[in-house]
C-alpha cells in the first residue's frame, strides 16, 4: 500500500482537513508523507492476532461527576477571545450556498 | 550570605525557598536578580515568547508581605519559574508558538499554573516550543528557534526547548514542559539538566493544550534530582478538571532520595545501545557500573518490541493530533482569515496559521483515519501499542527500574535535520515507548559527551513507579560528573 501518494489523495485529505494547500506544499507532502508512510509500514508487518487495540494508557470508564450546578466561564470572557461576535454569539460567514 | 552570584536563581529551588520563607532573601530580590539575567541574554538565547515582568513583580511582592505576616507563603516560595507556552494563564498571551494563537488570552488557568501559584512560585514568563509541541528542537517554532547555552549554534532539542534552556542558562531553577513522546526529557538531556515524564495521569491536563491527548503529560525541569521531586509535589494529584486524572495524591519522592538502591533491580535495555551514539550508551554503562557499586542488582534486557513505539507513535500521535487542532477553524480564538463561505475561512485560517510541522502531522494524521486506511494504520498501532505495554511488562516482573539513554546523540547543529522530518523524529526513538505504555521516565544529565556537550541517561519504571525511579535518578546524580551539569553560570560557554 506504500508506494508514492497521488496528488488526489493529496488533495483528498486536505480537504478533510480544511487545509488549503499551496502546489508546492501539496507536492512536498506528497513526498514527504510516503517516506513515513514507508517507514512506518513495519508496524503493518508485525503479527497482531488476538492483541487488543490500546486507546488509552489508563483504565479508566466514565469519569463523572456529580450532577450539580456550578459556576463556569462567563459568556463574554469566552467571546472576547473570538474573531467576531455579535448579541452573545460567534458570528462566522455564511454556511448555506447562494440558493438559500 | 549575601552578594549577586548568591540570589542568582541558579541555585537551588529548595534553598533559596527556604531562604525566602525564613526571611533571609525576599522574593523580590530573587525575581529581580532572575528577570535582570533573562533581559541580558535571552536575547541571544530566546528561550521565553513572553516575559510577565509586572505580574511576576506582584506575586513577588505578595510573598514577601506573607513572609512579613507570618502566613505560610508556600512550599516553593519565592522560586522563579517558567512555563511553557503551551500552558494556558489567565489574560496572559498563550501562543503554542503558533501564528494560529498569536495574541491569544485564555480565560482560565491551567491547574499546574494555579499549583505553582499557590505554592508561592513566581511565574517569569512562557517559553518556546515547536509549534504545538509537533518537533524535537525546538525549530518548529513560529518565532524562530531557542538556542542551546551550551552552545549557541545547536539545539536546545524540543518540543519543550524554551524551558530547558531557561533551566540550563540559569534563568530560572524550575520549569514546566509537557511530554508527548519526549518532549521533556530529550531537550532536558541536550541541555544538562533534569526532566521528568511523570506516570500518565498523575498530573492534571487541564489547561494543557492538547497535542494527543492519550499521551500527553507535563511534567518538571530541574537543575537537580532533589528540586524536580519538590516540583512534582507540587504539581501533581488528583484534579476533579481533567477526567483522566488519577484519584491519588501526587507521588511523594523527596522522602526516598536518600534511600540509595540498595537490592534495586535494574535491567539495561540492551536494544537501544546499538544506535545510539558510542558517547550516550557509553554513558548508560558508566551509569550502570554506578548504580552496581551502589548494590544495585544491574543486567542487560532485550525488549525489541521497543523499537516499534517510534513507528506506531508516528501514526497514532498525528491521528490524535489531526482531531484536536480541528478546533482552530478561525471561529471561537485565535486567527481569522476571511472567505466566501464558512469552509473557506476555516481552510485559509488554517493554511495561514500553521507551519509546516504542523500541516504535515495534520495531513499524516487525517490520512491514517481516513476510510479504508483507519484498520490499516491506526488500528494496528494501536494494536502494537498494546504490544509495548506487554513487553514492558515483562520486563518489569524482572527489574524495578530500566536504564537506557535518553537520546541516540549530543545536541545537534541548528538545521542540521530540519529538511528530513524521519530524521528529526528518529530523535524520540527511546523515550516514545514510556509515553505509549503511560509510564513514568526521567532523564539526569551524567557525562559529558562529543564535542563536551551534556549526555543524560534515561530511567525509566513502570507505572506509579516515580518512587524507585527517583532513588535511582538520586543515587546517578551523585555519581554523575559535575561538569555535565547546568546551570551554565556567568553566560554561555
Amino acid at each position: 500500500m506504500a508506494g508514492e501518494l497521488s496528488a488526489e489523495q493529496v488533495a483528498h485529505v486536505a480537504r478533510l482537513a480544511r487545509l488549503e494547500l499551496s502546489p508546492e506544499e501539496s507536492e512536498r507532502f506528497a513526498g514527504q508523507l510516503s517516506t513515513i508512510l514507508e517507514h512506518v509500514e513495519v508496524v503493518r508487518r508485525l503479527d497482531t492476532t488476538d492483541v487488543p487495540p490500546t486507546s488509552h494508557a489508563l483504565d479508566l470508564r466514565n469519569v463523572l461527576r456529580a450532577d450539580e450546578l456550578r459556576p463556569c466561564l462567563a459568556r463574554e470572557d469566552v467571546l472576547a477571545a473570538a474573531p467576531d461576535a455579535e448579541d452573545g454569539r460567534f458570528k462566522v460567514p455564511r454556511i448555506l450556498g447562494e440558493a438559500l | 550570605m549575601s552578594g549577586s552570584a548568591d540570589v542568582a536563581p541558579v541555585a537551588s529551588a529548595r534553598a533559596l525557598a527556604a531562604r525566602v520563607r525564613a526571611g533571609e532573601l525576599s522574593a523580590v530580590e530573587v525575581l529581580e536578580s532572575a528577570l535582570g539575567e533573562i533581559e541580558r541574554r535571552d536575547g541571544e538565547l530566546h528561550c521565553f515568547n513572553l516575559v510577565t515582568a509586572d505580574r511576576a513583580r506582584s506575586a513577588a511582592a505578595e510573598i514577601d508581605r506573607k513572609v512579613a505576616a507570618g502566613e505560610d507563603p508556600g512550599p516553593l516560595a519565592g522560586v522563579p519559574v517558567a512555563l511553557k507556552d503551551n500552558l494556558c494563564t489567565r489574560d496572559v498571551p498563550t501562543t503554542c508558538s503558533s501564528r494560529i494563537l498569536e495574541g491569544w488570552k485564555p480565560p482560565y488557568d491551567a491547574t499546574v499554573v494555579g499549583r505553582l501559584a499557590a505554592a508561592g512560585a513566581v511565574s517569569v514568563g512562557k517559553t518556546n516550543l515547536d509549534e504545538f509541541a509537533m518537533g524535537s528542537s525546538t525549530e518548529s517554532s513560529a518565532f524562530g528557534p531557542t538556542r542551546n547555552p551550551w552552545d549557541l549554534g545547536r539545539v536546545p532539542g524540543g518540543s519543550s526547548g524554551g524551558s530547558a534552556a531557561a533551566v540550563a542558562a540559569g534563568f530560572v531553577p524550575l520549569a514546566l514542559g509537557s511530554d508527548t513522546g519526549g518532549s521533556i526529557r530529550q531537550p532536558a538531556a541536550l541541555c544538562g539538566v533534569v526532566g521528568v515524564k511523570p506516570t500518565y495521569g498523575v498530573v492534571s491536563r487541564y489547561g494543557l493544550v492538547a497535542f494527543a491527548s492519550s499521551l500527553d503529560q507535563i511534567g518538571p525541569f530541574a537543575t537537580t534530582v532533589g528540586d524536580a521531586a519538590a516540583l512534582l509535589e507540587v504539581i501533581g494529584g488528583h484534579d476533579a478538571m481533567d477526567s483522566t486524572s488519577l484519584a491519588l495524591s501526587a507521588p511523594r519522592c523527596s522522602e526516598v532520595l536518600d534511600d540509595g538502591v540498595e537490592g534495586l533491580r535494574v535491567g539495561v535495555i540492551a536494544d537501544f545501545l546499538d544506535d545510539a551514539s558510542l558517547d550516550c550508551a557509553g554513558a548508560v554503562r558508566a551509569a550502570a557500573e554506578v548504580l552496581a557499586a551502589a548494590g544495585a542488582k544491574v543486567e542487560d534486557v532485550a525488549i525489541p518490541e521497543l523499537l516499534h513505539g517510534l513507528s506506531a507513535y508516528y501514526l497514532i500521535a498525528p491521528a490524535e493530533a489531526s482531531s484536536n487542532l480541528a478546533r482552530y477553524d478561525g471561529v471561537r480564538f485565535g486567527l481569522r482569515v476571511d472567505g466566501p463561505d464558512v469552509e473557506a475561512m476555516n481552510a485559509r485560517t488554517r493554511a495561514a496559521g500553521f507551519g509546516p510541522e504542523v500541516k504535515r502531522r495534520i495531513m499524516l494524521g487525517t490520512y491514517v483515519l481516513s476510510a479504508g486506511y483507519y484498520d490499516a494504520y491506526y488500528g494496528q498501532a494501536q494494536r502494537v501499542r498494546t504490544l509495548v505495554a506487554r513487553a514492558f511488562a515483562r520486563a518489569y516482573g524482572q527489574f524495578d527500574v530500566l536504564l537506557a539513554p535518553t537520546t541516540p546523540s549530543v545536541a545537534f547543529p541548528i538545521g542540521a535535520k530540519t529538511a528530513d522530518p524521519l530524521e528529526m523524529y528518529l530523535a524520540d526513538l527511546y523515550t516514545i515507548p514510556s509515553n505509549l505504555a503511560g509510564h513514568p521516565a526521567m532523564s539526569v544529565p551524567f557525562a559529558l559527551g562529543d564535542s563536551g556537550l551534556p549526555v543524560g541517561v534515561q530511567v525509566l519504571a513502570p507505572a506509579l513507579g516515580e518512587r524507585e525511579m527517583f532513588r535511582a535518578a538520586a543515587v546517578l546524580e551523585a555519581g554523575a560528573a559535575p561538569e555535565a551539569r547546568a546551570p551554565v553560570t556567568g553566560g554561555a560557554r
